[in-house]
């Protein structure tokens, strides 16, 4: 029986098709430019106006601008990828418009890379082919398949710079075999994924595909793997390769303003198949079946909530995007909604249909002007293709959706404020139940998920529930994307299953400690998150055991620390931000985390007796268990969990008035070693405050009394010879 | 149908309660009555001061009682070290945050932070650190907003959003600088306060007080009688509530204490509001049957309340024409002294000082509209004290209310009709209207005396009357959220009616914003308080001989000898007034 939303999208598909095909990208070399506010701030626009000259000078029409979204390497932006057909891409750091001249005139015209841009130093081994073996967590146990490859390839003595052979967290494949029974390899630039099961395999794909250049038809997964794109143009990154793409599988591939490259990439296959079922109960256990969890910090299962909102009465429902990202240093949904919004709309839109909503909304906070306009975008070009409005699809169902501004509220992410922030009241969360599964948006039950959680309905999808809860854990299936910053080598958007150790998170693909310095913790969760003492680096990142050692999951922030941060000035830092952010409803918050913050103020300055540890102590329990709102809650978490693994550290401050770290300025103190001034008077011609005296070539001495301990003198000293204590 | 029972057990004693019960509710059915600041059961939840907090087995965080439903098989407990110590340090960081002046403050001994403090045993402090401070605002001749007082319970919020359809306050800034007030934190007297002072009877602590007259008035009683006559009018309700802050049972009627404490204050003279209640009913009837002889601006609504006039002007300014120019009862009985009666006497009218005791804080307000002077701008009321303050008076001076003789009122502004005594309750000057335009309309002597169907505290009550070969079609509201409904259905042309009474405060003046703050175990806008004052008057009513206005002897005399006629020239020199629109800016 012809079904009307099939029909539809295979029009919508040959219809992209052939627009496609008219632009004849795949025989033009592509420039590719990141296209995201950090992009952006890193100098992104420069470097396209820059090629955009170029291209026009060089009176070539073969070369061709690809604007995309943001892949999450933050520290190497901007970035820019070279695609000249038939060879492998190659990925440039940290261009400005000089690299740019010289990509365009070397790379481009004369066909010969720069090793010495590339990023991450992907160029310092050239090769033909690159064979990425699939070492997810699930069958690595065939791992054993990759040194047999590289056994057969020495044996066959095939050159290094011909072939290399490298690993990658997860492709995402096995949903088609039943789980152990097959490897899979990506081959790259040739864009293929093979199912290698044996010693067999491999010969048969060294003659022909490395000898013959021929594909191997048989062994070919002929159904794309749901991060292959990524993996193609980025496989060759140990950033990238050790990640696992399904959120962010188009990020920094499609360009998030043109719905047709998102179809060409699989879009809207997801919502054409759980329309043309016509069964909302049949996506909601799916995602059931997949375990995914709310990516926003609660952690509640998607599936459930969805089904709550189906359970009641009412029938006018609303559903609601969540991305009022608030945390200081969280960047994955501004990343998501500025890199694939429409996969964020396609995931919105099924969940819309899962519960029967007819109407939904986008609460995007207005300091995110550019995810803004790709949203706005996104909904203006899927309600003209008919992919929202009055029969999504042709399925016969009404849905909508409109874009509502945060005014910058920290306290608008918790999703009862949100809700009344919607209805145009103050911002401030009410009292739960009713849930607004029940009762949410004008009375109405309303469904909240988070950008993330959205980003990941499609996979689920596509590639079915069973499959997405196999990546993760047995409690929560899929990946997590983290905001990887602090003191940490490679910062960035990081996108690991579930249950992946924290330590292959910040050595894996961090790359360790900045300047190598010892870790002493890693803070997980935002502002409202604990700290995890370096000891405990072995911990599985997932809801449950993040919430048994003190932190949470939270919307995805990660803080790596060294031994040169103060765990007292870090929780104070937190605090003030949460006290700040305290939206004044409930007493315990309002005031709690007020007399908190004083309490650690008067720590860091050396003016607290131990007693006031007690208090401070006695304020977080009070503060967590009596307050209104999960950020409430949450707000002593840095305080609780520093006092649990770091206790050492407060006492130190109250009773030695010493702050190790040497962060805590009122417990800092410079003195001039005599042995080292040679009385330069540098350090006394800086000084702000005129609190250094001495004359040319004597002995200076700091006046501890006028000392403000700026430490300008210990920058400007060349002598080592102002001393920090 | 019955509904589903539940069963809990609260701190191991086992209930039952119907499904959808709080926790709070289910406790009291125990006789625990767990602290409160933020709840109110008239008001929407809002679940902030978290006092309430209890622990259910389970729960790593506590429940709030106020919020939290019962579930079959919940075990709670409500007095565990940790829940004793969490409210403890609750109210800690209230007062924390609360200035140290309990002994001067004018909630002392009647406030509900003070009493929890007490009640949770907070008795040193533990995490004091800086203060919040705010001006006091005041602008207002009705309303004091001191923020620095307030705990942001939130319940002024609600009530001037909820019960009185204002939305005059709200929460401003965040956090530790959260601060409640008008919109843009404007003065009171440049916002949409109506003046009703609803917020003043809600409020926990000292956080919206009325304008304190007491000490103009202990002024005015301290100057020589040749100097200063000064007169005393007292509202009906007044006589109903004042018993109450001198330990009387709820809805004592204390009409003679009151005028006897009155004189023992030193007023010259003590007239009633009554007297100008009647006179109100009589102009009014004669507007009321000239309209509905003409068939014109129909519904008559009444202008007796004054947070109703400055909702009207501000909110309504399109049915200003609707509504009856007739003053209020105090303005006509301090008009009526500073003209009829200062003549009578051969006074100066500005040698006699009027005070009115009154149920309300916007009286305050209307006192000292510019159109209740005399031409040299001499306001015909000098000083309005409300209940409270009578009763603060009346306890500084030292006088031993419940032990002082009856009084009686003196003449000729004293003689009343028991339709005059129900002017207090909602219901009441709809009901004294009915009874002299009844007599009116059908020319009949013995009209009909009750008119149960508008009794009550019912928010918007309404009523179809056959009067002679009429069908008169009424409804009377209390509280300005029901008389939005009214108004909007009248503008609408939904409903159609010939007379409606509005009276601001929910209840009508027994429970005005001036009215004695309940004791410990009452909630602020309790319904039964309402009943409870109302049957007072009723029953006063009940007990009068004259039961109808225009009977009021006194009141055809002052016809006879000085104003001639209902609705003459001079009545509507002196006894009527003008509105106008005093639309805020940005509202239309």
């Amino acid at each position: 029986m012809p079904n009307p939303v099939t029909d539809f999208f295979e029009a919508l598909t040959d219809r992209t098709r052939t627009r496609l095909a008219e632009r004849g990208d795949a025989q033009k070399t592509i420039i590719q430019i990141g296209s995201a506010t950090c992009e952006h701030a890193a100098g992104s626009q420069d470097v396209l106006e820059e090629f955009t000259k170029h291209i026009q000078a060089s009176g070539r029409d073969d070369v061709i601008v690809h604007k995309t979204g943001c892949t999450g390497r933050c520290s190497k932006e901007p970035i820019v990828g070279i695609s000249i057909p038939g060879r492998p891409p190659v990925k440039y750091e940290r261009v400005n418009r000089e690299i740019v001249h010289k990509i365009f005139t070397q790379h481009i015209q004369k066909g010969a890379p720069l090793p010495e841009h590339a990023l991450d130093n992907s160029l310092d081994h050239q090769y033909a082919f690159e064979f990425v073996f699939c070492q997810g967590l699930r069958c690595n146990h065939l791992g054993g398949l990759k040194e047999s490859f590289e056994q057969l390839l020495r044996q066959h003595k095939i050159p290094e710079d011909q072939v290399r052979v490298s690993t990658h967290g997860c492709f995402g494949t096995c949903s088609e075999e039943s789980v152990g029974q097959a490897a899979f390899v990506l081959v790259r630039p040739s864009k293929v994924v093979y199912r290698v099961k044996d010693q067999t395999d491999l010969e048969l794909i060294l003659r022909e595909h490395i000898r013959g250049g021929r594909i191997v038809e048989p062994l070919r997964v002929t159904r794309k793997p749901i991060s292959q794109d990524f993996f193609d143009l980025y496989a060759d990154v140990s950033f990238f390769s050790a990640q696992n793409r399904i959120a962010m599988r188009n990020s920094g591939i499609v360009n998030p303003e043109s719905l047709e490259e998102y179809i060409s990439l699989g879009g809207f296959k997801a919502l054409a198949t759980a329309l043309s079922k016509g069964d909302p109960e049949w996506v909601i256990n799916e995602v059931l079946k997949a375990r995914l969890r709310g990516r926003g910090g609660g952690g509640f299962l998607t599936g459930q909530k969805w089904k709550l909102a189906t359970q009641n009465e009412e029938k006018t429902r609303y559903i609601i995007c969540n991305g009022d990202e608030g945390d200081p240093g969280a960047f994955m949904d501004r990343g998501m909604l500025e890199s694939d919004p429409f996969s964020v709309m396609e995931g919105m839109i099924i969940g819309a249909y899962a519960i029967g909503a007819c109407k939904g909304f986008y609460y995007i906070r207005a300091e995110y002007p550019l995810a803004i306009k790709r949203i706005q975008n996104a909904i203006d070009l899927c309600r003209a293709a008919g992919l929202l409005g009055k029969s999504v699809m042709g399925s016969g169902w009404d849905f909508d959706m409109e874009i509502r501004l945060g005014a910058g509220a920290f306290v608008c992410g918790e999703e009862t404020a949100l809700i009344r922030s919607i209805e145009g009241e103050r911002g401030q969360p009410k009292v739960r139940p009713p849930f607004p599964t029940t009762r949410g948006l004008w009375g109405k039950p309303t469904c909240i998920n988070n950008v993330e959680t959205f980003a990941n309905i499609t996979a689920i999808i596509n590639y079915g529930g069973d499959w997405f809860a196999q990546v993760g854990t047995e409690e929560s299936g899929g990946t997590k994307v983290f905001a990887l910053a602090g003191k940490v080598k490679h910062t960035g958007l990081v996108e690991v299953p579930l249950g992946t150790p924290l330590r292959d998170v910040v050595f894996g693909i961090g790359g360790g400690v900045q300047d190598d310095k010892a870790l002493k913790a890693i803070q997980t969760g935002g502002p409202a998150g604990g700290f995890i003492p370096a000891s405990m680096d072995t911990l599985p990142v997932d809801f449950g055991p993040l919430a048994k050692v003190g932190s949470i999951m939270g919307s995805g922030g990660m803080i790596v620390l060294s031994e040169e941060d103060c765990m007292v000035d870090i929780s104070k830092f937190y605090l003030s931000f949460t006290q700040e952010e305290s939206c004044g409803k409930c007493t315990p918050c309002r005031e709690g985390t007020t007399r908190m913050l004083e309490i650690m103020e008067r720590i860091t300055s050396g003016k607290a007796v131990m007693e006031d540890l007690d208090k401070l102590e006695r304020l977080a329990r009070l503060c967590q268990q009596t307050s209104l709102c999960g950020l409430g809650r949450a707000a002593p978490n840095p305080i609780l969990s520093s006092l649990k693994h770091f206790r050492d550290e407060y006492t130190e401050h109250i009773v030695d008035k010493v702050c190790r770290a040497k962060k805590c300025v009122a417990l800092v103190r410079y003195e001039v070693s005599p042995d080292l001034c040679i009385g330069c008077t540098v350090c006394a011609r800086n000084c702000p405050t005129e609190a250094i005296s001495g004359n040319r070539k004597e002995v200076h001495v700091i006046d501890q009394n006028r000392c403000v301990k700026c430490g300008q003198c210990y920058e400007v000293c060349r002598f080592d010879a102002v001393e920090r204590k | 149908m019955t509904k589903k029972m539940i069963n809990l057990t609260i701190d191991g004693t086992p209930i039952q309660v119907p499904a959808g019960t709080t926790v709070m509710k289910a406790a009291e059915r125990l006789g625990i009555h767990l602290p409160r600041l933020c709840y109110h059961p008239n008001l929407s939840l809002e679940g902030a001061c978290r006092v309430c907090v209890v622990q259910v087995k389970g729960f790593n965080h506590f429940l709030t009682a106020c919020s939290q439903e019962v579930w079959e098989g919940m075990e709670v407990q409500t007095n565990s070290p940790e829940i004793r110590q969490a409210r403890r340090d609750i109210v800690e960081l209230l007062l924390d945050n609360h200035p140290k002046d309990c002994q001067t403050c004018d909630r002392d001994g009647n406030c509900e932070l003070q009493r929890q403090a007490y009640r949770l045993g907070v008795r040193e402090r533990l995490f004091e650190g800086r203060r919040k401070e705010y001006p006091t605002d005041e602008s207002s001749k009705s309303v004091i907003r001191n923020p620095s007082k307030c705990i942001l319970c939130g319940r002024c919020v609600r009530v001037c959003a909820e019960v009185q359809g204002v939305g005059n306050l709200s929460q401003h800034g965040r956090g530790f600088n959260t601060v409640v007030g008008p919109a843009n934190l404007s003065n009171m007297d440049d916002s949409v306060c109506i003046q009703c002072g609803q917020c003043v009877a809600v409020c926990p602590t000292a956080a919206f007080l009325e304008q304190d007259h007491t000490e103009r008035v202990w002024q005015a009683l301290s100057m020589p009688r040749d100097v200063k006559h000064v007169v005393v009018q007292v509202a009906p309700a007044i006589r109903a509530t004042l018993g109450e802050t001198f330990d009387l049972p709820m809805g004592t009627p204390v009409t003679g204490k009151l005028i006897t404490a009155l004189r023992r204050l030193g007023f010259d003279t003590v007239f009633d509001t009554n007297f100008g209640a009647d006179l109100t009913i009589v102009e009014e009837a004669t507007e009321f049957l000239n309209r509905v002889t003409k068939g014109e601006n129909l519904p008559l609504l009444t202008s007796c309340s004054p947070g109703w006039v400055s909702f009207l002007e501000k909110f309504y300014p399109e049915m200003i024409r609707y509504t009856s120019t007739c003053k209020s009862p105090m303005q006509m009985t301090s008009t009526l002294i500073k003209s009829y009666y200062a003549e009578k006497k051969g006074m100066d009218p500005r040698d006699i000082y009027v005070v009115a005791i009154m149920p309300c804080v916007a009286k305050k307000f209307e006192a000292a509209r510019p159109e209740h002077s005399l031409p040299d701008g001499t306001p015909y009321t000098d000083a309005v004290l409300t209940t409270r303050e009578l009763a603060w008076m009346i306890k500084s001076y030292g006088i031993d209310f419940n032990a002082l003789p009856d009084g009686e009122f003196d003449r000729p502004l004293g003689i009343s009709s028991g339709a005059a005594d129900i002017f207090g309750a909602t219901g009441g000057v709809m009901e004294a209207a009915l009874r002299t335009a009844a007599v009116k309309l059908t020319g009949e002597e013995l009209g009909p005396l009750v008119f149960e169907e508008i009794r009550g505290v019912t928010g918007i009550k309404e009523a179809t009357l056959r009067v002679g070969d009429k069908d008169i079609r009424i409804a009377v509201s209390n509280g300005l959220n029901n008389a939005k409904h009214v108004l909007d259905a009248i503008k609408s042309g939904e409903k159609e009616y010939h007379l409606v009474e509005i009276m601001a405060c929910p209840g009508g003046c027994i429970m005005g914003g001036g009215q004695p703050y309940p004791r410990a175990d009452h909630d602020p806008l309790d319904p039964e308080t309402a009943r409870t004052r109302a049957k007072a008057l009723y029953g006063i009513d009940a007990q009068k001989q004259l039961r109808r206005s225009h009977e009021n002897p006194a009141i055809e005399h002052l016809y006879a000898e000085f104003l001639g006629e209902p609705s003459s020239e001079l009545a509507h020199k002196l006894l009527h007034t003008h509105y106008q629109a005093r639309t805020p800016r940005g509202i239309r």
